[in-house]
């Protein structure tokens, strides 16, 4: 083969992988402007800072010709409670998990854990939902915060230990030798050398399970169930901001709110995954 | 003449990893107090899988058996708790292996902070600035102390795990090829560092240069399919081996 069709192939190689990865640009590109667009200008203090209005007042707001006043501010409590309370949780439990698979990965305990994360994070989301019901909705009789960040942990679970687990195996043997080489038992060499050394990835793997479930709305229709105004107790039924934007899209009165809302969401998720790799990237320096 | 009594002594030691093979045969030898002493063998003749039966390091996988005896100062090594033994033997790997997270000095007091052995900030600062001194760092990094020791190059590192080892006073030091990661100048460094370092440690070092074996050990092992085959001083085994395989061995035939 001479060398001009080689470079010919090479270009067309070329051309051919950016076109394709272009393509898988559009969507995301377009979802993220339609978005923007059309909630950038609805983001306000009040809208930030004050709970949903009612259908009747949303309804004379617009016969009005005024805008819908009130926000989202109900959601944002309730999403910051209900994963605020699942990530205290499921961040220990997931990292002690993901710790022990790493150091045990040929024990038969650790192989059955492994598989039921593997389950768990391939159960649907709706499924988890109404198991919680079930497990807390029903016995506590009552849709509560309680509930939903139970849904939300387990959610937020088998992503923790997967990105521990991964971390830590990544991580040379010799490492966890050097420590032992020292006199240091396990848990010694564990807590203070081979965790701080993934805390990168297990950081970047909490943040991102955080952004996942923030965005999580099917679990919290059975337990979290909604509230429309600010409430900061935790065994009464309470708002989300995903639950929000499902509630707007089934009023018609409100629906003018769902891109602002949509707006915020999308503003958050967005902002703790670029700060996952940032600091996954800082860290590994 | 008055016999010394060894301070580490292998007697008929065989670590098997599968039920059918074994990888260390048999090994019989004494090591004398403050010596160097070399392995050397081809690769998986049994050198590291020797070496690293000495620290328990074996007893980390449920799959491997270490028999015979191992004593260290007439003490069996296989009857002891591994975190006795691993504090009284020290090691140093193939590769340099700082903690990534520790800044210099606290690599240096590694030992003492995943024991929690508590000292005071002075004799702290003591052992980190002997620890230094003795691997011949102290006047590179005494002013970069709380920096973190991945900054160092690959020799400084590999300087710091030996004082990270040293740290913990150790009768015995385990060096498993600690110079085959580093550049000639590098090598050159720590092996003077380990002819100062004799006087305090008895040191047992796996190596593949037998340049780096005739230079710095006063005795040496060669081991070959598992078996101890010769043991003696350093000069008598490179320049009468008494067995045909280390001659082989020697003249590059086999390896």
């Amino acid at each position: 083969m001479n060398i001009k069709t080689r470079i010919a192939k090479d270009r067309i190689q070329l051309w051919t992988v950016c076109f394709f990865a272009a393509l898988t640009a559009v969507p995301l590109l377009a979802i993220i402007g339609e978005v923007v667009i059309k909630g950038f200008g609805q983001i306000s203090w009040s809208f930030l800072t004050e709970p949903t209005p009612t259908a009747y007042k949303a309804m004379k707001a617009v016969q009005a010709g005024e805008p819908i006043p009130g926000g989202i501010a109900n959601g944002i409590v309730g999403t910051l409670i209900m994963v605020g309370m699942a990530a205290i949780v499921a961040i220990p439990v997931g990292i002690l998990c993901g710790a022990f698979l790493a150091e045990n990965s040929k024990k038969r305990s650790a192989v059955i854990i492994s598989f039921l994360t593997d389950l768990l994070q391939g159960t649907p989301s709706i499924i988890i939902g109404i198991i919680t019901y079930i497990w807390v909705v029903v016995p506590m009789k009552g849709y509560s915060a309680i509930a939903g960040s139970g849904a939300l942990f387990i959610m937020m679970l088998p992503l923790i230990i997967r990105s521990t687990e991964e971390t830590l195996k990544i991580l040379p043997t010799s490492l966890q030798e050097a420590g032992l080489a020292l006199g240091a038992n396990r848990a010694s060499v564990m807590l203070r050398i081979q965790l701080p050394a993934a805390f990168g990835g297990i950081f970047k793997g909490v943040l991102l399970s955080i952004s996942r479930v923030t965005g999580e709305t099917a679990p919290l229709l059975f337990t979290a169930l909604g509230c429309s105004f600010i409430r900061w107790s935790i065994n009464k039924p309470i708002s989300a901001v995903p639950l929000l934007i499902w509630e707007f899209f089934n009023d018609p009165h409100l629906q003018d709110l769902i891109w602002g809302a949509s707006f915020f969401l999308l503003l958050f998720v967005l902002t703790l995954n670029l700060t996952a790799k940032y600091i996954a990237k800082k860290w590994n320096q | 003449m008055e016999s010394v009594k060894p301070i580490l002594e292998f007697k008929n030691t065989c670590v098997s990893y599968t039920k059918q093979t074994m990888a260390v045969k048999y090994v019989s030898a004494a090591i004398e107090r403050n010596t160097i002493t070399s392995i050397m063998g081809p690769s998986g003749c049994g050198k590291s899988t020797l070496l690293r039966s000495v620290n328990l390091m074996h007893n980390l996988y449920s799959n491997i058996r270490v028999d015979g005896e191992i004593l260290l100062n007439g003490e069996n090594i296989l009857d002891m708790e591994p975190i006795d033994v691993r504090r009284r033997v020290g090691m140093v790997f193939q590769r340099p292996v700082p903690f990534p997270t520790m800044s210099i000095a606290d690599n240096v007091m590694a030992g003492y902070l995943l024991n929690n052995i508590h000292i005071s900030k002075s004799e702290k600062a003591k052992t980190v600035e002997q620890c230094l001194r003795s691997v011949a760092m102290w006047d590179e990094v005494k002013d970069v102390l709380n920096k973190k020791g991945t900054f160092l190059s690959g020799g400084q590192q590999q300087r710091l795990c030996i004082a990270r080892a040293l740290a913990m006073k150790p009768d015995v030091l385990l060096m498993d090829e600690p110079t085959s990661a580093l550049d000639p100048i590098a090598t050159n460094h720590i092996e003077q560092l380990l002819l100062e370092l004799q006087k305090e440690v008895t040191i047992l070092i796996v190596t593949h240069n037998m340049g780096q074996a005739e230079r710095i050990s006063s005795h040496a092992m060669f081991m070959y399919l598992g078996e101890l085959v010769e043991y003696g001083d350093t000069k008598k085994l490179f320049s009468q081996p008494a067995d045909e395989r280390t001659k082989a061995y020697l003249k590059g035939k086999i390896g």
